[in-house]
């Protein structure tokens, strides 16, 4: 082809259009203050009202009333850092998720990879005073920590080695509710089992909750986290090739091994930990992306991942401001929340793949 | 040196052999078309050529260099491939696919640069697909979308392209509107371009030169040759249809 064909063919013609270009900006930046304003609106609603103006001199470091102080800083700041961290790792996780089995109605939750954690936590805490080991409240924290990260990652790779061989979307979603029931089942041996101290302590766990991190567990969950997103950040190129499916990818020249694994440890790092810490939490994961999607109508993993990241904030910043007014617990809100958004994703893709 | 050859190629699974001992070699700028009956190996051998599919013996040469001496990295920028499954991905433009055609090329985070952006926008061109640069890929139909997928593999900017049976979803005005396209990228783009197909009449009125598995062998002769030599009676022969040489259609016997 010559270069005037090149030159007759497109004259004036834009690959880039201006109003998309504009667009992720502009829902970027509304999305950011979104954050920043639910943010606020968490530290200073509660059982004990506080203004705005004394939140400023509190978080500013000014002399003020001590236990007005302590709220703030010890219960609330804490529990609004990792209402953000949980909203940045679940809907990730989700989105890393949806893209490497190819399929929307992939997330932590739907796929077992929550019930896989929720199984390390249970022998962990149902099974280790069996054993008589547990007892110190920091061996407590890193055993959940530890147990979860094993029991997400085991379920983890039975799934992934499963989808090697059977390519039918629907078959592996069924069989991750499959796993998902069977270690319920599992759960509930252990729950009979276990002793009633224990057993309350895994209870309140499944209720899931943001409230129960202490400021030193989020000295683990914030690295945690951290590195998760390095590496997802790191995988947004190939997130992009996948998109068109392995095999594309790798003529592509994509190492599809090292993506996978890079992608499996970021999802066992951010779903792991956050359902270590805080219960698990469904259907941020599995709906967030797809409202991504649909706010910023592309395809593109580079705008997706960080839309997804900020709305998953938002959307677990509404669920904690709301489960102080209503003391739902925070993954009966999720569950509300995120329901209606997959069902409407189902209704619209009639035919899934 | 050739774009493609096979030496002493044999592929298959374990004990069962599709292919044994083959050799052969494509030109630059030629259209070939690869044709044998079901499962005799025709994905095989081209999930051999991008990689996927390592020989039992023999090697797989690019432009003289063995395919085992070649990185993944190498390759992408030597064969690019299209698929036969459908790729419908809401909100995916013409030209973001197109621009991910660009990966050997661009940097960790994928980004165009003004003259990866150039190519993608001669490539859209080029296949005719110029002015759904902007549209997504699931509001295409299943031949423009063929066409973005082959745009995607120009971009890709190797000297060998190629295709596991890109007509196979198309209506017939598309299937010979695609393979005329793979004709002017051969003959005016100095590609070399290799596409599987069931499509005999197609493969003997506009390719240069046809490859034929005939378990476990592989002819590849110039088209002219190819129905000459009567490989094709033997093989798309059974009890319903026959071969003829003379107007190179399949008939129904009498």
């Amino acid at each position: 082809m010559s270069e005037d064909f090149f030159q007759k063919q497109i004259p004036g013609f834009r690959l880039v259009n201006r109003s998309s270009e504009i667009r992720p900006k502009f829902l970027f930046g509304l999305l950011s203050i979104l954050v920043a304003a639910l943010f606020v609106c968490d530290l200073t609603s509660g059982a004990v009202g506080v203004g705005l103006h004394d939140l400023w001199k509190i978080l500013r470091g000014a002399p003020c009333d001590p236990a007005t102080r302590d709220i703030i800083l010890k219960i609330r700041l804490v529990k609004a850092l990792v209402a953000l961290l949980a909203g940045v790792a679940l809907a990730a996780s989700g989105l890393l998720m949806q893209t490497l089995f190819r399929n929307p109605l992939a997330g932590p939750f739907v796929l077992g990879i929550s019930s896989g954690a929720s199984l390390g936590v249970a022998l962990f805490l149902l099974g280790a005073p069996l054993l008589g080991v547990a007892g110190h409240s920091l061996v407590l924290g890193l055993g959940t920590v530890g147990a979860a990260w094993i029991g997400a990652a085991s379920i983890l790779l039975l799934i992934m080695v499963v989808s090697r061989r059977i390519k039918d979307i629907m078959v592996i979603l069924i069989l991750g509710m499959m796993f998902g029931s069977a270690v319920g089942a599992l759960v509930e041996i252990l729950q009979y089992l276990g002793n009633e101290a224990a057993l309350k302590t895994y209870v309140v766990w499944t209720m899931g909750s943001l409230g129960d991190v202490t400021a030193a567990q989020l000295a683990l969950l914030a690295p945690a986290v951290l590195i998760g997103t390095v590496l997802t950040i790191a995988v947004l190129k190939p997130l992009n090739l996948l998109l068109l499916g392995e095999r594309y990818a790798c003529t592509m020249g994509l190492n599809v091994a090292r993506t996978r694994s890079l992608i499996f440890v970021a999802t066992t790092l951010l779903s792991g930990t956050v359902t270590a810490f805080c219960g698990p939490i469904g259907f941020v994961g599995l709906a967030v992306p797809h409202l991504a999607r649909m706010l910023f109508r592309s395809a593109d993993h580079r705008i997706l991942m960080p839309a997804s990241m900020l709305l998953g904030m938002a959307m677990l910043l509404l669920c904690d401001l709301l489960s102080k007014r209503t003391a739902l617990p925070v993954n009966t809100l999720t569950a509300l929340f995120g329901i209606p958004i997959v069902i409407w994703v189902i209704m619209r893709n009639r035919s899934i793949v | 040196m050739r774009p493609l050859e096979f030496r002493n190629l044999t592929l298959g699974y374990g004990s069962r052999i599709l292919l044994d001992h083959v050799s052969a070699s494509i030109d630059a700028g030629q259209l070939v078309a690869l044709l044998g009956r079901n499962g005799t190996g025709k994905s095989t051998l081209l999930r051999a050529v991008t990689g996927l599919e390592k020989p039992l013996d023999g090697e797989i040469r690019l432009f003289g260099r063995s395919l085992r001496e070649t990185t993944p990295q190498e390759l992408a920028r030597k064969v690019s491939f299209v698929a036969t499954e459908k790729i419908r991905i809401a909100n995916l433009t013409c030209c973001e696919v197109v621009g991910l055609g660009r990966a050997p090329y661009t940097d960790w985070l994928g980004r165009l640069l003004a003259g990866d952006r150039a190519v993608v926008e001669r490539a859209l061109a080029i296949v005719g697909m110029g002015d759904f640069a902007d549209k997504a890929l699931d509001r295409l139909s299943d031949g423009e979308v063929q066409r973005v997928m082959i745009a995607r593999a120009l971009a890709q900017d190797t000297p060998l392209i190629l295709l596991d049976e890109p007509t196979a979803f198309l209506d017939m005005p598309n299937r010979y509107e695609v393979c005329t396209l793979l004709r002017r990228l051969a003959h005016e783009e100095g590609k070399c371009i290799l596409f599987s197909t069931h499509e005999l009449d197609i493969a003997l009125t506009l390719c240069d030169s046809v490859a034929l598995i005939d378990p476990p062998r592989l002819h590849l002769l110039q088209t002219e040759e190819m129905v000459r030599s009567g490989h094709i009676e033997r093989l798309f022969h059974s009890d319903t249809v026959a071969f003829d040489a003379d107007t190179r259609k399949i008939t129904m016997r009498k």
